[in-house]
Order: structure tokens, then C-alpha cells, then sequence
């Protein structure tokens, strides 16, 4: 089979990049999607706070997701159902497979990547103890409750506060589970501001910081944690532990791009964010294979996946007609004092319409600093911040003809203190 | 009255079992955990090993020889994956160097068939990524791997499918001896039995004692493994051992059958014989012990750790012997125990026979038995086929690992299959990914729950009390 486009992934992702390339003037593409409806993550997502950026409201996850999967619809875009993709090659053919067509390889023109990411577990962080039921990632509980309708525990522990585990905090207690705390590694949240607020102090759920857990206890079924306190080299501090009885042990301690096709492929994939490599149209090092959502670095707002996957959508759309240039003459962006990445970071300012949102983590927690982009010792832009921190994902607009001056060179990202 | 139980389903267990499917008797095998390979044989190394380590004139040593040479034929004959990427020990110093020689020497008088000593320059060569400090090896090309519980397994259904019969859930809790015959008390009643085989591991020591042997202890001594993703499967292609000192073997790093790679295990006595936890400071002294020997090892890419529990008589041999009249005890299985199982297995025969058991060969007796192929395995054209018998192979419910539905179905419906989320994954490693079961784990319960026809509250992770589940929402 021989396509256009070929997304891989329906979630906010996929579905916002083949809205776009249609919009863009492209006929031809395919949606592939392992499960069993489109909408991604987003489809356990049932709590509210989507789509403040993008339609004004609070939405739920799939309400959200509705809006996409209705504009598919109507645009009669095609899609694949319990559909895994298994390949995917540099030449951009792709092996998948499901139970209706069996197996499916496909030539296709362009590739967006959108398989968004996976949770880490406790085997990641080598949590010490015995291998009892009852241990299990936020996520995976999110799927047993909001989803298939079973609770997975009476006495719960969270550990990390990244935002699937406040709000399983927030889910496990209104459905009468006892959470007895959120335990955190370090002096600050991963997750966003609003939901310690809604999730936590709403219900009165202690969170720990610098705080983990040292050791799990139980032989079939878990029956508690020892939990410790954390020096500033995040080493347990001895002397500080203490055993806390609970059944369950959610883990929201990170999310990982999946990226295992996209290495197969041969795409560039950057260290720090563990997604590939793209530029201002979100292509990838790979001339045809683009990438948006968190494949390519994780999001905390489903408002800039959709953004981004516009423009992989445009981009795309843009490859196949030819109309996407190439030049030498390119810009690198790069995070610098405080900003562990941003994305993207390979600007041909030729391809820019109007901006460039650059999207940013910092590393640390700081206050009263501007966040700011300079060429060398110039500042192209900078805005003033009163707190910054590595659980919200921060960005800044460049303009296309201050980029056009540029042209080729770098900018660097940074934090200075006010 | 059937002719003869064995007590226990590990490796020692099952590879009996399979030899005395071979013949016409009625065998039955007990076992108190959930699943077959629920103790030592679920978290060892899996390494067959050369056969050097083991002092001259131990039971150890004879059959660790005698075992290693079967595995070839066996695996063969069992559809599992052995692989003979041999070993090297290597030292550190000129004084280590002399260790080696000594363990090369043992090894000529054990039998070990192809041992060489090899010099830095040779060992770096064959392994680019051991360490600068290493200074020569004793390269042993007969050490192979292999996944413990997927033999143990194969050799559990062969014997089911010749005839011998399993009960899991039970648990031997008393022995009584009639004049010809015993009466084998359990958790799930009385099972009446001419002869007795003890191969209860961790246990055998109870066991031994309900059968009115001279006394032994078994000393539960733990070993704590990190297991490292695919990626990392061929930072190196033997398995590496230190030169052991007296505090042990000392860690090995090793690729294992399928292609991750494993760092363990150390070596720390406990109290409770079913004690698997880990520990920081283990898991610690694992890493560091690895580093030692290998350079470069990627830590991020840890996907779990696990503990095992060695069986350590207070003999220091293998103790397999008869305790009384009609029973056999093959206790003390610690390491090699992997290794010399089939051989192991040939010496309870002999001994069952001199205890009077009468072996008649079955004329129609299968050896033969088919690996549940699992769908990622097969070529196109089994693919196809596959996909045309049942389309569930066309869905993937193990990202990590690319297990299908239609193999899940197929490892629950074959026989000895697979009844809670760890069997599903010992048999298919779904679950055993880089994920570790965050995302197909949910799935797998709810596809357990529809084919064994029970509620998914009622499915068990691995054994009695490990609910996965606790209710329904509101
Ligand atoms: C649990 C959770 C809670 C969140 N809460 C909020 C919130 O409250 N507010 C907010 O604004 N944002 C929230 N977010 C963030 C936002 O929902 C995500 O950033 C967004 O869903 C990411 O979209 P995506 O399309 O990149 O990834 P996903 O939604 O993960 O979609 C990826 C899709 O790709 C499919 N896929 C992957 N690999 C393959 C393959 N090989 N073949 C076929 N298909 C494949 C997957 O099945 C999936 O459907 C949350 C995220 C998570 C994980
Ligand atoms: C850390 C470690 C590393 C090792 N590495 C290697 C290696 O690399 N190579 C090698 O050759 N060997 C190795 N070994 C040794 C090897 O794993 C063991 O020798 C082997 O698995 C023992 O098998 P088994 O069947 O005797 O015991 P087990 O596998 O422990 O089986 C005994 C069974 O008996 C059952 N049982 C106990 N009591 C009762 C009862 N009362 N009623 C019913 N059932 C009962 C238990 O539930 C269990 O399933 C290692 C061992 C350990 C612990």
C-alpha cells in the first residue's frame, strides 16, 4: 500500500497533525492507532482542565479529544483501529499490524510520529523490597478505575507528584480509597501548580518533599512502605525511616517518549528530552518523518500538543507539496544557565509563518527571573517570571522576521535573575 | 494409589518428573505455589555452567559435568533457547591469575571439555568492553544459558503430556509410612504414594524429616540481581565471572537467552527461607561488583531487580540419597543445580529403582514437544498462517515485547497453562519489557478474567493473596 501521510498514534497528537495536513490541502492520510478508539491518553483523562488555551473552556480529557476525533470525522480522514505499528524504516515503510487486515505494510511519503510516551516503573528506580500485587504505575490505575471500573486499592501511597498521581490522589479518595500521602523526591513538584491545589490540599492529602520510598513490604499483596527522608544529594537520610502501612504503591515518577520506532528508524533523538531532534516544522532528522506530542518531549498541557501538532501537520502537508525549503543557513536554539532543553532547536527561518514557539524546561526551582533568548550577548526577547519550575513547561514567542535577521547562528535560552 | 509423588515443581522436580514419564507408572507431582518455577528456579542465573568450580569428587562436580553435556539434546528435544556463549573468570592480579590456573586444573580433573587460560590482549579481543584492570582469564567455551523457568516448564509439559499428573495449591505437610506405601499429608488432603521424591528445595530439609532421614539443614542464603533492557544485550557475549573469593563467587555479568542483560548476584544469608526481598545495599554492591568487571554498563537502562534464594546445605554437596526405604531425597540443590538437573534426575531413578521401583519403558512415550510459538517469533508465511487460524494474533497486547492476544490465549490454554499475570509472563514475557507491564497489565488481567471464566477481582498476580484488583468503582 502506498500513501501520503501516515500518523502513527491517535491521540491529541496524531489527531490535531491530520486535521492540519488536510486543512493544508492533503487527501491522503492515515491515522494508525493501537487502541481501540482514538483520543490517546487523553480518553482516561476524565477529570477537567483541558482546552483552557486552545477553546477558552474547561473540558474533560475526552471531551477534548471529541472535538478532534468529530473534525476527523467530518473531514472523512482515514483511520486504523487496534492497529499496532511495529516498523517503521528510514526509507519511511511501515510494518503494523490488527486483527482485521492482519499484516499491513505501508510506503508512505511523510511520517508523523505521535505515539506519545510511557510511564517509568518501579524497576526504573530500583526501589528495594519484595514483588508483591499491588504496586503499580498512576497511569496503569487510571486505565483499571476511569476506564474498565475497578479500584486497584484501599490504602494508597503515591510516590512523586507528577500530575497523573495528584490526580489519582484526587480519583482513589472520591472513590473511597484512603490516601494516605504523596511522597516526593525532591524539594519541589513535578507537576502543576493547580493540581496540588484540586487534588491534594482539597482533600487534605499530605505531600512529602525530599522525601521517597526506601523499601517495599509484602509477600503476596502489599502491606506498607518504609518511606525516608532525602539529603540534597537525594540520598536517603538514615535514621529518618519509617514504615507506613498501605495495599497500594502508585508510581508517578516520570514519563518517557516512546521511541523505540523512531530509533529503529534512524531518527536523531536528543538525551535530555528522549524525543527526536526537530525543527521549526517539527521534522525530525529525517527529511519526511516529523514528530509532535510527547514523543517528542512530555507535556503537561494538552493545549501545546495540539499547537505543535499543527504546525507537524502543516510541515508535512508542506514536504509533500515541495514546498518546505532547505537551507544551510539555519538557526540552533539551545537551553543554557537553567534551561535543561528546548524544543525545537533547529530553526530554517525560511519555513517560519509568523513565530516560533520555543518551548522550554528549567532545571531547578527559581524565583523573580527573566526568561530570556540572546544571540551571543544580545537579548532578542525576554520575560519576567516570578517562579519558574521543572513541573511547568515554559515557552517564548520569536518573531519570524527577527528570525529572518538571524538567519543562521545560534540562540540561547536563559534564566537571569531580575 | 499412585506409584510414585514428587514434591516439589522446580527444576530438580520437573526434570524427575519428565525421566519418569518415560516409564509405566502413575506419577503425580505437588507443588504449593500457584505456578511451576515458583522458587529457586524463577530467580537464579541461569548460567549452565563449565563444570570447574566444583571441588573434585562432589556429587557437584560429577553432575554439573554430566549435566552441561546434556543440555544440547535436551533443549533440543524441549523447543527452548540455549545458547553456548561461554564463560570466563577473570582476574585481576598476577595472585588472581593463580586462582585461575587452579580452577583450570579442577576443571581438566572434573572433565570440562574445552578450557583454555587466555592473557589480557586474548580477552579483550573476545570481550572489547571488560575492564583495563583485567589482567588474563580462564575461558570456558562449554558455559551456555538458559531461561530456568521456560526449561522448567518445557519439562513439566512433556511429563504432563505423558502422563503425569500436577496439582498446584499443595502443600506437603506430613508424611506418615505405612508398611509398603505412604500417606503424604497435604493442604488439599491425603495423596497415598509407594515411593516419595523430595525435591522441595528451599524445603527439603522438612521434607527430609517427615521421611525419617538422618537431619540436614538447608541455610537460605539470598542473591540480588538488576536486570538491564535489550539495548544492553550484547555489551558483552560470555558470561563474566570474578575469580571467587572466600566470600563467594562474587558477580557475574551475563547476557541472558534473550537478550538483556543481567548483573548478580551477591551473596547474603537470611533468616526466612522465603525472604526475596532486595535490598539498597545489595542492589548496590550488584552494581558496583559488575562495574568491576565490565566498563561502560548503562545504568538508566535498568528495567528491574529481583532476589533469589539459594538452597545451601549444611553438607556443602548435593544431598541426594535415600532417607528411608521407598524415598529419595534430592535436597541441597543449590547452584549448579540449574545445570545438573537432567543428570540429577537420571541419579533419583537409580536410586528409585534400588529402593525396588520396577521402570517398564512406555512404547508410545512423546519426547517431543512444539514451543508455544509466539507470534513476534514466527517467519511471514507462519505469521500468515497464524493470523488465518486466529486474527487475535493480529493484536498486540505487549508493546515492549510484541506479545499478541492470540499467544496470550495460546499460554492459558496450553496444557499446564498459565493462570495468573506472572504465569502469563514466564511463559510469553509479556509484561517483561522495558515497560515491566505498566501498559499491557490491565489488559492481561481483563483477557485472564474472560478466559478463565472468573471475575478479574479474582485474578491473582502470582500467588494465593496477591490480588490485583480489590473492587468495583462506585
Ligand atoms: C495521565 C495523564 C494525565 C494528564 N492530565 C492532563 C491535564 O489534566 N490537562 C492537560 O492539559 N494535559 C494533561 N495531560 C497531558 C496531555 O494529555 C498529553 O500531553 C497528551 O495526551 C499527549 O498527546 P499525544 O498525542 O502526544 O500522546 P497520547 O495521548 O499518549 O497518544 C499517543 C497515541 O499513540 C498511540 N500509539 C503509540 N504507539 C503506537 C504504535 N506503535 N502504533 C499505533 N499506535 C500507537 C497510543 O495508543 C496513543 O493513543 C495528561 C497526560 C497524562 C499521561
Ligand atoms: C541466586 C541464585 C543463582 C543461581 N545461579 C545458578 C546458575 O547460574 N546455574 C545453575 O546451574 N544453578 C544456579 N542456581 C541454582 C539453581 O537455581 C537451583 O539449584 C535450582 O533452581 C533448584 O531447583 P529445585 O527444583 O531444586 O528447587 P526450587 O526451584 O526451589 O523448587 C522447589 C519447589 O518445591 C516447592 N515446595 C517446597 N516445599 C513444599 C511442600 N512442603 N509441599 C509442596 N511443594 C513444596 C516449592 O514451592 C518450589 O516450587 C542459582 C540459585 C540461586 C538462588
Amino acid at each position: 500500500m502506498e500513501r501520503e501521510i501516515v500518523i502513527i498514534g491517535g491521540g491529541p497528537a496524531g489527531l490535531a497533525a491530520a486535521v492540519e495536513a488536510r486543512k493544508n490541502g492533503i487527501e491522503d492520510i492515515l491515522i494508525l492507532e493501537r487502541d481501540k478508539s482514538l483520543g490517546g491518553i487523553l480518553q482516561q483523562c476524565i477529570h477537567n482542565g483541558f482546552g483552557l488555551h486552545i477553546f477558552g473552556e474547561q473540558l474533560t480529557g475526552p471531551e477534548y479529544a471529541d472535538r478532534f476525533i468529530k473534525e476527523v470525522e467530518k473531514l472523512n480522514i482515514e483511520y486504523k483501529l487496534d492497529t499496532m505499528v511495529l516498523h517503521i524504516s528510514s526509507d519511511k515503510t511501515i510494518q503494523a499490524i490488527n486483527p482485521e487486515d492482519g499484516i499491513i505494510n505501508i510506503k508512505a511519503k511523510a511520517i508523523i510520529l505521535a505515539m506519545g510516551c510511557r510511564e517509568r516503573t518501579r524497576g526504573a528506580l530500583n526501589i528495594p523490597g519484595t514483588r508483591p500485587a499491588g504496586v503499580l504505575t498512576a497511569g496503569a490505575a487510571q486505565r483499571f478505575v476511569n476506564i474498565e471500573g475497578h479500584m486497584v486499592g484501599k490504602k494508597v501511597v503515591i510516590l512523586g507528584s507528577g500530575d497523573i498521581g495528584l490526580i489519582m490522589a484526587r480519583r482513589m479518595t472520591l472513590e473511597g480509597a484512603k490516601v494516605e500521602m504523596v511522597v516526593e523526591l525532591m524539594p519541589y513538584s513535578t507537576g502543576l501548580k493547580r493540581n496540588i491545589v484540586q487534588c491534594l490540599d482539597d482533600f487534605n492529602i499530605p505531600l512529602l518533599f525530599s522525601h521517597t520510598v526506601v523499601r517495599i513490604h509484602g509477600k503476596e499483596r502489599l502491606e506498607g512502605v518504609t518511606i525516608a527522608k532525602v539529603g540534597d544529594d537525594r540520598k536517603p537520610i538514615p535514621g529518618t525511616e519509617r514504615f507506613v502501612e498501605c495495599d497500594t504503591l502508585l508510581l508517578s515518577v516520570g514519563l518517557i517518549p516512546e521511541n523505540e520506532l523512531s530509533r529503529e528508524a534512524g531518527v536523531k533523538i536528543n538525551d535530555i528530552t528522549s524525543g527526536p531532534v526537530v525543527d521549526e516544522s517539527m521534522q525530525t532528522s529525517i527529511d519526511g518523518i516529523f514528530a509532535c506530542g510527547n514523543v517528542v518531549h512530555v507535556h503537561d498541557l494538552v493545549d501545546f500538543v495540539t499547537e505543535e501538532s499543527r504546525l507537524a501537520g502543516r510541515g508535512a502537508a508542506k514536504y509533500i507539496k515541495k514546498e518546505l525549503k532547505k537551507s544551510d543557513e539555519r538557526i540552533y536554539a539551545k537551553g543554557n544557565g537553567g534551561v535543561r532543553y528546548v524544543v525545537p532547536c533547529i530553526i530554517n527561518s525560511e519555513n517560519v509563518d509568523n513565530e516560533v514557539n520555543f518551548f522550554m524546561r528549567v532545571d531547578n526551582v527559581y524565583r523573580n527571573v527573566y526568561l530570556c533568548a540572546k544571540q551571543g550577548d544580545t537579548v532578542i526577547t525576554k520575560v519576567k517570571k516570578q517562579m519558574v519550575s521543572p513541573g511547568e513547561m515554559e515557552h517564548l514567542k520569536i518573531k519570524r522576521e527577527v528570525l529572518k535577521q538571524i538567519k543562521k547562528g545560534e540562540i540561547t535560552f536563559h534564566l537571569e535573575e531580575v | 494409589m499412585i506409584d510414585v509423588i514428587v514434591i516439589g515443581a522446580g527444576i530438580t522436580g520437573t526434570a524427575i518428573a519428565r525421566e519418569l514419564s518415560k516409564y509405566q507408572i502413575d506419577v503425580m507431582v505437588v507443588e504449593k505455589s500457584y505456578d511451576i518455577a515458583n522458587g529457586a528456579t524463577k530467580a537464579n542465573s541461569g548460567i549452565v555452567h563449565a563444570g570447574y568450580d566444583a571441588k573434585e569428587g562432589t556429587l557437584k562436580a560429577k553432575l554439573n559435568v554430566m549435566g552441561n553435556e546434556m543440555y544440547e539434546d535436551l533443549c533440543k528435544e524441549l523447543d527452548v533457547d540455549f545458547i553456548r556463549n561461554g564463560s570466563l573468570v577473570i582476574a585481576f592480579s598476577d595472585e588472581e591469575m593463580k586462582h585461575v590456573e587452579k580452577l583450570y586444573e579442577r576443571g581438566i580433573r572434573n572433565g570440562v571439555k574445552e578450557l583454555e587460560i587466555i592473557d589480557g590482549e586474548q580477552l579483550r579481543k573476545i570481550e572489547p568492553n571488560i575492564s583495563e584492570n583485567a589482567v588474563g582469564a580462564l575461558h570456558a567455551k562449554t558455559g551456555g544459558i538458559v531461561s530456568p523457568y521456560e526449561l522448567a516448564i518445557a519439562l513439566a509439559e512433556i511429563a504432563f503430556q505423558n502422563g503425569v499428573k500436577f496439582q498446584f495449591q499443595t502443600e506437603v505437610r506430613n508424611i506418615k509410612r505405612r508398611e509398603d506405601y505412604f500417606i503424604v499429608e497435604t493442604s488439599r488432603g491425603n495423596i497415598e504414594a509407594k515411593y516419595v521424591v523430595n525435591a522441595a528445595g528451599l524445603f527439603a530439609d522438612e521434607i527430609n524429616r517427615m521421611l525419617g532421614g538422618k537431619e540436614f539443614r538447608i541455610i537460605p542464603r539470598k542473591g540480588e540481581y538488576c536486570l538491564l533492557d535489550k539495548t544492553q544485550g550484547k555489551h558483552v557475549k560470555n558470561t563474566i565471572f570474578q575469580v571467587p573469593t572466600s566470600k563467594g563467587k562474587g558477580i557475574l555479568v551475563s547476557p541472558t537467552v534473550h537478550g538483556n542483560l543481567l548483573l548478580g548476584p551477591n551473596a547474603v544469608e537470611i533468616y526466612e527461607k522465603d525472604d526475596t526481598s532486595t535490598t539498597f545495599e545489595g542492589l548496590d554492591e550488584v552494581i558496583k561488583g559488575a562495574q568491576r568487571s565490565v566498563r561502560n554498563i548503562n545504568l538508566r537502562d535498568v528495567i528491574t531487580s529481583f532476589t533469589g534464594v539459594r538452597a545451601t546445605p549444611d553438607t556443602g554437596d548435593f544431598i541426594i540419597n535415600s532417607p528411608s526405604k521407598g524415598a529419595v531425597n534430592a535436597a541441597g540443590i543449590e547452584s549448579p543445580g540449574l545445570t545438573s538437573a537432567p543428570a540429577v534426575a537420571l541419579m533419583v531413578l537409580d536410586l528409585l529403582r534400588e529402593q525396588g521401583l520396577i521402570l517398564n519403558k512406555k512404547e508410545n512415550f512423546n519426547p517431543k514437544r512444539v514451543k508455544p510459538r509466539r507470534f513476534i517469533d514466527m517467519n511471514q508465511e507462519e505469521k500468515e498462517q497464524a493470523l488465518k487460524e486466529n486474527k487475535l494474533y493480529g493484536r498486540v497486547i505487549c508493546r515492549c515485547e510484541h506479545i499478541t492476544e492470540g499467544d496470550i490465549i495460546n499460554a492459558i490454554y496450553r496444557p499446564l497453562g498459565a493462570r495468573t499475570v506472572d504465569g502469563v509472563k514466564k511463559r510469553l514475557r509479556a509484561g517483561m519489557g522495558r515497560c515491566q507491564g505498566g501498559f499491557c497489565m490491565p489488559r492481561v488481567v481483563e483477557i485472564l478474567a474472560r478466559e478463565l471464566k472468573v471475575e478479574p477481582e479474582e485474578i491473582l498476580k502470582a500467588g494465593e493473596g496477591s490480588k490485583i484488583l480489590t473492587g468495583r468503582t462506585k
